[in-house]
Formats: structure tokens, C-alpha cells, sequence
């Protein structure tokens, strides 16, 4: 697994897809690591850093999908090609890649790690759901997506016999995990280092409260 | 000086790499039995700081004793700070007893949590029934919540402490766009950049009470945080929330403590304890 390292590194793209935003960085020293693990994005203006699922590494850059929701979310979406940020990653555990036949779910921001790992998966087919239109505009960014829109839900289309790897919200995910037990599902909670550091990001695994930035994000639970 | 962790804020054995940045490494409070915490939402980003619930989550007194202690050493070999928690004296002693390893470098009872209910007995007591059981050096970590924290440290020393270490985070609400509270406890400890005035006048205070070592924390993000809070009297220094942000902190800050230092003319920072209580003490006067 790569090491994550924490630099200053400067904001070569900042595009609107949709409601949301893709924030680009050059790459430095960092390493991309496995799709599903995540950066922390320093958000301007605030103490605390913004935990990033990484959507794409194009050569010498790194690419975030945001969803401009909250105060650091927003400010993150409103930088500028040129202003620097400190992004500290690859953390966390990723998405599995050996699985013969897989399927991309994604709702809503929860699509941001799909990019990246539909082209290390060769573009899987993939079933994306969001809440409008103007939202679904970012389906752009996932290969071989069939697309449903509020209220038709992604578990009305998922075909049996897939390999589920999925990330959104965490309705989604629970609902994932009812017809699909062996799914990878990647969470999300709040969290202030993404290092284990600050016990802030528990989740309810196996019965217990554990850290999702070190078991996590992305989890299995069969 | 010592550069340290404020307790709770660093896993060494997850990140050795930052706690090997310190001089000594505190532990998250220990207390006899586990803990799992506040169930989450746990965090919350508020202005200038974040206010957490964690709620002293930890293994119980028995599994930290019997792995956690032995793993820690292993894992980064640097002196160890062990944080003690309990909601009655007998919980303090017991714990206290039990730390009397080669392995363990300090104590620091933390009379100060404020994610906990259970509220604990008189500090003084506390602390002279763990002077009674421990020999190693006992810290005790106190909030600025106190209306006198002078007095607080006095009656501390009087039972016996060795050193004093301040300021535990100061509770606080978060509230979200529904106007109900962020966190699932609803109150959490507040922390970060802007409890550091608070943090400062709780060093001087202390600093003007005893003239035991003091470790100061709260707030601090550089190294010119750092220089503020020993020029008001702590001989130690401790960061939390920055740490967060910035696995590199501990490094940084101290690089910069010692530019600080050679700026405002000091050959160390030792040299710089205290200098802003002269001017304190003659307004007093």
C-alpha cells in the first residue's frame, strides 16, 4: 500500500459537472493508491481538512468530486487554478480488484470514486442514481452507466449475479447490502485527520464502534 | 521543554511516524473498564475550532496494561505519558497502582474530560489517594471551566501532584441548519485555534500558583503559539487539534518554536518560561 504523504500541491482546474465540482490538483510527490481510498483536502478558511474519495489521476494530476453542500465543501468548490492546497493521502482502504464480474453502483457524490476505478477495472458496466437532471449531468464521468433519477432507485436495477462495488448514501449502501450480502461498500462519515488519529469517524462494524478511516472506507461485510 | 500530544488527539500505533515527532507520547485516557464511546455523530467543525464527543473511548485498564502498553513501547521506544481516567477515586488508585512498570514514564489523571457524565470526586482527593499509591511523577490535567484555577492547582500540589497540565477542551454545542444539535451527545469538548486565549490566561494563573512544571496546551497551531503559552508559564508544551490537520505539526512546530525563540532573543525556550507574568504580576499589584 502506498504511503500517504501530506503536500502543499497548486489547483491546476476547477470545472462544474453538474451540481458539482471537480477540483484538479497537480500530483507532486503523491501517490494515487487504490480507487476507494481517500485525501484529505484542506478546505480554505477552516481548521479542519475534508476527507476526498479520489474520482480520477489523469497523468501529473489528481482529481476530487464535490458535492458544494457544506461550509468546507463550498469552500474547497471555490478555489482557483493557481491557489495551493494541502492534500495529505492516499488513506484508508480501497475497493478490492479482483472480482470476475463487477458492477458499479453509485448514488449521488457517492460516485466520485467510479471514475477511477471503472479504468482500473477495464469500464465494469455501471448503475448510477441521483436525485435530478442537473445532478445526473455528472454521469458523464463513469463509462458504461445506465442512469435512474429520484424516485426510481438503483436497487430496482441492479442485475443479480454482479460483483457490487458501490459508494452514496448510506440508505443505498444498507439497501446494497440486503440483495447483494457480499457487495464492497464504500461509507463516509465526518472525519478531522483521516489518520486514525481522532477517533471521530466510528462506524458500527460487526458490533462494534471501529474508526472508518483505518477499517475503511470501503467495507465488506460477508 | 518537552513537545507532547495532548491525549486523545494521536494514535501511536496507527501513525508511529507522528508520535515519533515527540518527546514523549500520552496515551488516551485509561480507565478500568472499556469504553466505546459516544455512539457518532462525533465531530463537528465549528468557527476557529471543532468541538468532539468521543467520550473516552478505550480497552479497559486490564488490555491496555496487558497489550497496548508493551505494543506502544515497541512501536516507537520514546517515553510514555499514561493518561488515567475513572468516576471515583478507587477507579484513579487501582489504575494508578497498576502503572508501576518500567514502561510507563508519568501518569497524568484527568480530572477534566468533559464528555462524561459521570462527574468525578474533589480533585485534591483524587490526587492524594494516587500520590499514596503511585511513586511514578503524577501529573493532573485540569480544565479552565474552574472559576480559580489558581486555587484548583494549589489544592492539587497540596496533595501531592508533580506537575500540572492545562487546558482540557471546554464544552460547547454545535448546532446544524435544523437547528438541533451536530452531535449525537449534543455537547463536545471545543478545541482548536481559538481556545487559545483561554488556554493562555489558564497557564498564567497556574503558572502564578505554583511553581511545579506546567504542561500547556490549547489552541496551539505554530510555534509562535507555543513561545505564547511558555512565556506564560508552561515548562511543556502539548499539541492536539492541529495535529488533525497536520501530521507534520510536531516537527514544524518545534522548528519554529526555536526561529521564535532566537527572534525575541532567547537561547531556548526554557529561557522564555514565565516572561510575561512580571508584567502580569505588576498590574496586579
Amino acid at each position: 500500500m502506498s504511503k500517504p504523504r501530506r503536500e502543499r500541491r497548486r489547483v491546476t482546474a476547477v470545472e462544474a459537472v453538474g451540481a458539482y465540482a471537480l477540483v484538479c490538483v497537480d500530483r507532486g510527490g503523491l501517490d494515487p493508491g487504490v480507487p476507494g481510498q481517500f485525501f484529505m483536502l484542506e478546505a480554505p478558511g477552516h481548521v479542519l481538512p475534508r476527507p476526498m474519495s479520489l474520482c480520477l489521476a489523469p497523468r501529473g494530476e489528481l482529481a476530487f468530486l464535490l458535492d458544494p453542500i457544506g461550509q468546507g465543501t463550498r469552500a474547497l468548490a471555490a478555489v482557483d487554478p493557481g491557489d495551493e492546497l494541502h492534500v495529505f493521502g492516499p488513506l484508508g482502504h480501497g475497493f478490492r480488484l479482483d472480482v470476475p464480474r463487477p458492477l458499479l453502483v453509485g448514488g449521488g457524490i457517492g460516485i466520485a470514486p467510479l471514475p477511477f476505478l471503472a479504468e482500473a477495472l477495464e469500464q465494469p458496466p455501471a448503475v448510477l442514481g441521483f436525485r435530478s437532471e442537473w445532478h445526473a449531468e455528472a454521469a458523464v464521468l463513469v463509462p458504461n452507466a445506465e442512469v435512474v433519477i429520484d424516485p426510481v432507485l438503483v436497487t430496482e436495477v441492479i442485475p443479480a449475479g454482479r460483483d457490487v462495488l458501490a459508494c452514496g448514501p448510506e440508505p443505498m449502501l444498507e439497501a446494497i447490502r440486503v440483495i447483494a450480502p457480499a457487495a464492497q461498500l464504500a461509507w463516509e462519515a465526518p472525519m478531522a485527520c483521516g489518520y486514525g488519529a481522532c477517533h471521530g469517524c466510528v462506524v458500527e462494524i460487526e458490533g462494534e464502534l471501529k474508526r472508518l478511516c483505518v477499517e475503511g472506507p470501503v467495507l465488506c461485510f460477508s | 521543554m518537552l513537545l507532547m500530544n495532548a491525549s486523545g488527539c494521536l494514535d501511536a500505533l496507527t501513525a508511529p511516524d507522528v508520535a515519533c515527532q515527540f518527546d514523549a507520547f500520552v496515551t488516551k485516557t485509561v480507565t478500568p473498564e472499556p469504553r466505546e464511546g459516544n455512539p457518532p455523530t462525533r465531530i463537528a467543525e465549528t468557527g476557529f475550532g471543532m468541538l468532539n464527543a468521543i467520550g473516552l473511548a478505550n480497552p479497559g485498564r486490564d488490555v491496555f496494561i496487558a497489550t497496548t502498553l508493551s505494543r506502544l513501547d515497541r512501536a516507537i521506544g520514546m517515553p510514555i505519558w499514561v493518561s488515567v481516567g475513572g468516576f471515583c477515586v478507587r477507579d484513579y488508585v487501582e489504575t494508578c497502582e497498576q502503572l508501576e512498570r518500567d514502561d510507563v514514564a508519568c501518569i497524568e489523571l484527568n480530572l477534566s474530560c468533559p464528555n462524561v457524565d459521570e462527574a468525578p470526586e474533589p480533585a485534591g482527593e483524587i490526587v492524594a489517594a494516587c500520590r499514596a499509591a503511585a511513586r511514578k511523577p503524577l501529573y493532573v490535567k485540569l480544565s479552565a471551566h474552574s472559576w480559580d484555577v489558581g486555587e484548583t492547582v494549589r489544592v492539587v500540589e497540596s496533595a501531592g501532584a508533580d506537575g500540572i497540565s492545562l487546558i482540557n477542551t471546554l464544552r460547547g454545542v454545535a448546532l446544524d441548519a435544523g437547528l438541533q444539535p451536530v452531535l449525537a451527545r449534543a455537547t463536545g469538548g471545543y478545541s482548536g485555534p481559538a481556545v487559545k486565549p483561554v488556554a493562555l490566561a489558564a497557564v498564567l494563573a497556574a503558572r502564578r500558583a505554583t511553581q511545579l512544571p506546567i504542561v500547556g496546551m490549547g489552541g496551539v497551531r505554530s510555534g509562535r503559539d507555543a513561545l505564547e503559552l511558555i512565556a506564560c508559564g508552561a515548562t511543556h508544551v502539548s499539541l492536539g487539534t492541529v495535529l488533525f490537520a497536520d501530521p507534520g505539526a510536531p516537527a514544524r512546530v518545534r522548528a519554529e518554536l526555536i526561529e521564535e525563540c532566537s527572534r525575541a532573543g532567547f537561547e531556548s525556550p526554557t529561557e522564555a518560561i514565565g516572561v510575561a507574568l512580571d508584567s502580569v504580576v505588576k498590574l496586579a499589584n
